[in-house]
């Protein structure tokens, strides 16, 4: 049986408490994983281990953090992300959501686009793509 | 000095676990910084040699960053990268071993994580208590550090390190 949303992020939220280091209370949906619960790049191989773990999968960090598109030239120009880095930023992540990246296009916004929603999004549409 | 924090490799599964052992010595300086005597208003204290529990975090890194590298062939440069978490329970004393069992609970292309269990032997009476439990991460900076332009030789398994390999097990060629 495919797991509910609700257990997905009960269980995103117990690994981001072990990994980080937070209070269950601070990891709310739209907690963002850097700025509000202090992750630092590292932390996203430790998550993505612990996912793997918790729910079968298997992941490469790419999957997640797409880092190829932003030392692009041709999707980042001066700091600015591009038209076309955006499609493709789109493109790879499909579970994230760009509504405040949109507007910015600044690539140091980046990292705010990872909610703990977000970690939950790709959780289900790994787990939909591999179960 | 030497950064070597572990003296022997007792066993390896490769892929699973690395054991290694360290002898901890009144010859080294560090234990005697770490507590030196120190003078109070009601008289001195006793020195207190012991070994300072961050070289003692260093000795599992190196174990389990052996089995990490091992587990890749050593084409990787293996960083540790996060303390998940140390816990300790006693102190290690001049005159007792060390005995530090990493165990590999995942590898990937970007990295690898272990827990680690670290004893206490009284080489004297042979007793066996549990020290500590430290969990790792480590990272393949290649994969990790877009943009950043290392060194192309591996700077992490040098001869120096390898060295605790002696009499274990031949190490791999480098790969060409």
């Amino acid at each position: 049986m495919a797991m509910s949303k609700d257990e997905i992020f009960e269980k995103v939220q117990a690994i981001l408490v072990e990994a980080l280091g937070v209070d269950d209370d601070e990891v709310t949906p739209e907690a963002k994983i850097e700025a509000d619960l202090g992750a630092e790049s590292i932390d996203y191989l430790d998550i993505l281990f612990h996912f793997e773990k918790e729910f079968g999968l298997k992941i490469d960090q790419s999957e997640l953090r797409p880092e190829a598109v932003l030392s692009d030239e041709t999707y980042v120009k001066d700091g600015k992300i591009t038209d076309a880095g955006m499609a493709e930023l789109k493109a790879k992540m499909p579970f994230a959501d760009f509504s405040s990246l949109d507007a910015s296009r600044d690539v140091e916004d980046f990292s705010d686009i990872f909610t703990v929603q977000v970690l939950v999004n790709f959780v289900e549409a790994k787990l939909t793509e591999q179960g | 000095m030497r950064w070597i924090w572990i003296d022997r490799i007792v066993e390896h599964e490769p892929g699973k676990r690395l054991v290694t052992v360290k002898n901890v010595s009144a010859a080294e300086e560090v234990v005697h910084d770490h507590f030196p005597a120190e003078a109070t208003p009601d008289g001195e204290l006793a020195p207190e040699p012991v070994m300072p529990n961050p070289l003692i975090v260093e000795g599992m890194a190196q174990t389990a960053g052996i089995l990490v590298g091992h587990t890749g062939h050593f084409r990787e440069k293996v960083v540790l990268a996060k303390i998940k978490s140390a816990t300790f329970h006693a102190a290690a004393r001049p005159g007792m071993t060390l005995r530090h069992t990493a165990t590999l609970l995942n590898f990937g292309t970007a990295g690898g994580s272990t827990a680690g269990v670290t004893e206490l032997i009284d080489p004297h009476t042979g007793v066996v208590t549990q020290l500590a439990e430290i969990d790792l991460m480590f990272s393949h900076v290649d994969h990790n550090m877009a943009g950043l332009d290392f060194p192309e030789e591996n700077f992490v398994f040098t001869g120096t390190l390898t060295a605790v390999f002696a009499g274990l097990e031949p190490m791999p060629d480098a790969p060409a």
